[in-house]
């Protein structure tokens, strides 16, 4: 079952490069995404077998994880048919700075989508940390050339950028990986390997300045790709220059991913007893990147940067919920869940957007409500979700973290938290409401907006407002189960 | 005693790689750095060998010693730039900073409980080769450098795996040997591509992303 997820998207990655027609190449994207599901959801009810050694297996984590990424992936890839369909052929001049460029190839971009859902599958599932990095390393090569889909100046640097900056951060990570290494050596079972389950039976012996540095060098590593503050950098221009299915999944899966990393070695700390050297350090790099990311919402003049610079507010959030601890830990976690929801719906809305507007700068864009209707109220859905209010899912997440912080009598922290929430809220709703309300130029596109680019954004609204008001049983068992692994408590 | 000798050489290549002004010159020192990282599994194993590892030490010759430096070699070739290695800390600086790094790895390694070692200078060469190939990711100008620089941060972490890490399965240690190999692959695509957008692998000119500023019509945007 864990093979046959890992490698029905490479099935399809391969096949693209033989079947001649376009129409079928794009309509494999849903297809193989579809099965991709399919799997997931047959893994909810009857857990696989674990594969390679015991080195993949899927745990709760793993699966909260692969079920979040999978479902984002069904709906944006059903909205990249339609936008590979739109996207002109040839070479074209581009809006912003008036120079000429075509785009990549479409085989290889369908190609690179499909080994990136492989990666991120392999992250999810792996239980050995060797393996752990493959795969996070692994989807740092498969979404460099989708943020250079289309090839011009900007993208090319904001690419360069993505693959240094990552390259050398999961190189870090590495680093952390062998440290770890290293700690289980030094402790009662030398001949342990790196396999998950049994570094935590033996975490108890291990070398404790070894683990403090194995959890540093992951924590910058792994936090350089989720876009941790102050090592985020490449997160702006590659969620801004990539298409915006790409900055979707981005945003939405890929980040994540980062952040399962940094959980698995927060299990260890957790297995060691000393989960509060790794909390301690989760709140310090959560509230950083939580005010950090407010405070360029604020002024941005680019709504797909604003997006982005909200996306390194909530890894803050995500952080700060796991390093408040107790009931925290699983309000992080359906954080999560629901700011990979809502924050693919805006990108989609963003793409929308921009392929109207043919712009990104937030001044040029005004009446959209009046102009593109569904758009704009998409906007709007986005907006009061992300800034998380009732009754969409990250008011409930956003609350339970404050919660938790409270009764644990984390003042500072909580007084922090909800300035820095605050400051996101001011930030997003002025510019967001700004573009939406009020009358405007007219967009050049006046066609009305095919269903391709509507539905998915769509579905991703119902589906975070589901959420706010109705917790399915399963989930919520899922995400208490896989708090629990890390030594959280329930909401 | 051999392992000795096989560390001494990658100091000095350190060195070389923080001190030189030819581009052609870093690329060989990084390729015999490689090499000799290649060799050194063979030295610190116990005969007889066991296979697994000649295989390991024959894959991270082929790629590290063999395949990158010509990846890169070619990237140089085809991209007709600028020769000189262009520092941003000049390079006498950067010697002086390697002096430095180089006490403060031995300081480290000192100051590490480290498991059953084979030598005392592992750690502190491993360090020292991870803090070079850093400096020289910030601290050069072109792209290409700034690849050499990951490189040489990759070998660091290799020469601290091979001394210090053995309970990596085998698979790992392929999987991690491959990625750094598709990694230098995909940077030495990008690298083409930067070539022929802006004339140059100099990542100073990779500079127009920014925030609060209108994004201006670049001069070298292409115009056909």
């Amino acid at each position: 079952m864990i093979l046959a997820l890992l490698l029905s998207p490479l099935i399809v990655a391969a096949l693209v490069f033989v079947l001649p027609w376009p129409r079928l190449r794009r309509a494999m994207l849903p297809l193989s995404a579809s099965i991709h599901f399919l799997l997931t959801l047959s893994c909810h009810l009857r857990s696989p077998a674990a594969a390679l050694q015991g080195m993949l297996a899927l745990d709760e984590l793993g699966l909260l994880f692969l079920s979040t990424t999978s479902t984002i992936y069904l709906i944006v890839s059903v909205y990249t048919v339609g936008f590979l369909a739109r996207e002109p052929a040839g070479k074209r001049r581009d809006a912003l700075s008036r120079g000429v460029f075509s785009n990549a190839p479409e085989t290889i971009f369908i190609a690179c989508l499909s080994l990136f859902l492989s990666a991120m599958t392999l992250v999810t599932v792996s239980q050995n940390f060797g393996i752990l990095w493959v795969g996070i390393e692994s989807t740092t090569l498969a979404t460099a050339p989708l943020i250079y889909f289309h090839r011009h100046n900007r993208s090319l640097e904001a690419t360069w950028k993505y693959l240094l900056i990552c390259s050398v951060g999961i190189a870090i990570a590495l680093l952390g990986t062998l440290f770890l290494s290293v700690a289980g050596q030094l402790s009662a079972h030398p001949e342990l390997g790196m396999d998950l389950s049994a570094l935590l039976s033996a975490a108890q012996s291990m070398d404790s300045a070894w683990l403090r540095g194995a959890f540093l060098l992951m924590l910058v590593g792994y936090g350089t790709k989720m876009g941790l503050a102050p090592v985020h950098s490449w997160l702006p221009d590659a969620h801004s220059e990539a298409p915006s299915a790409v900055s979707a999944l981005l945003s939405g899966a890929l980040l994540n991913c980062a952040f399962l990393g940094i959980l698995r070695m927060q299990q260890v700390l957790e297995a060691a007893g000393m989960g509060s050297f790794g909390r301690e350090l989760l709140l310090v790099f959560g509230l950083l990147s939580m005010l950090f990311g407010a405070l360029f919402l604020i002024g941005q003049s680019d709504f797909k940067r604003l997006l982005a610079y909200s996306s390194v507010e909530h890894m803050g959030i995500l952080a700060v919920g796991v390093g408040v601890g107790d009931a925290g830990v699983s309000g992080a976690l359906f954080h999560m869940v629901v700011h990979s929801l809502a924050k693919s719906l805006l990108f989609l809305v963003a793409g929308n957007t921009l392929a109207a507007y043919g712009t990104r700068a937030l001044a040029e864009v005004r009446g959209v409500f009046a102009h593109r209707p569904g758009t704009g109220a998409l906007w709007l859905v986005g907006l009061f979700a992300i800034v998380g209010s009732p009754p969409f899912g990250p008011f409930i997440s956003e609350l339970v973290v404050l919660r938790a912080a409270l009764s644990s009598g984390q003042w500072l922290v909580a007084i922090l938290f909800l300035g820095a929430l605050s400051l996101a809220f001011i930030g997003m709703s002025g510019a967001v409401l700004r573009m939406v309300q009020g009358s405007g130029p007219a967009p050049r596109l006046t066609t009305p907006e095919p269903w391709s680019s509507l539905a998915p954004p769509m579905l991703l609204a119902g589906l975070v407002l589901l959420l706010g008001v109705w917790l399915p049983a399963p989930l919520t068992t899922l995400l208490h189960d896989a708090a629990r692994a890390l030594g959280g408590g329930a909401f | 005693m051999w392992t000795e000798f096989a560390l001494m050489l990658l100091v000095l290549a350190n060195l070389r790689l923080l001190g030189g002004s030819r581009l052609l010159a870093c690329i060989s020192t990084a390729a015999f750095q490689g090499v000799v990282l290649g060799l050194l599994p063979l030295t610190v194993a116990s005969w007889p060998l066991d296979p697994r590892i000649v295989l390991l030490s024959l894959l991270s010759l082929l790629i590290k010693g063999w395949g990158l430096p010509v990846l890169l070699r070619k990237a140089l070739r085809e991209t007709s730039v600028n020769r000189e290695i262009q520092p941003i800390v000049s390079l006498n600086l950067s010697l002086l900073f390697g002096l430095a790094v180089l006490a403060l790895s031995g300081w480290l390694g000192s100051r590490l409980p480290l498991p059953t070692s084979a030598s005392a200078l592992g750690a502190p060469v491993a360090f020292f080769t991870l803090f070079t190939g850093l400096f020289l990711v910030v601290a050069r100008r072109q792209a290409l450098t700034q690849v050499l620089g990951y490189l040489v941060l990759e070998n660091g972490i290799f020469l601290f795996g091979v001394l210090f890490a053995h309970s990596t399965p085998w698979i790992v240690e392929v999987g991690v040997l491959l990625d750094l190999l598709v990694g230098v692959f995909v940077m030495g695509i990008t690298l083409f591509h930067i070539n022929r957008a802006f004339d140059a692998i100099d990542s100073d000119r990779l500079a127009q992303l920014h925030d609060l500023a209108v994004q201006r019509p670049s001069p070298t945007e292409p115009t056909e």
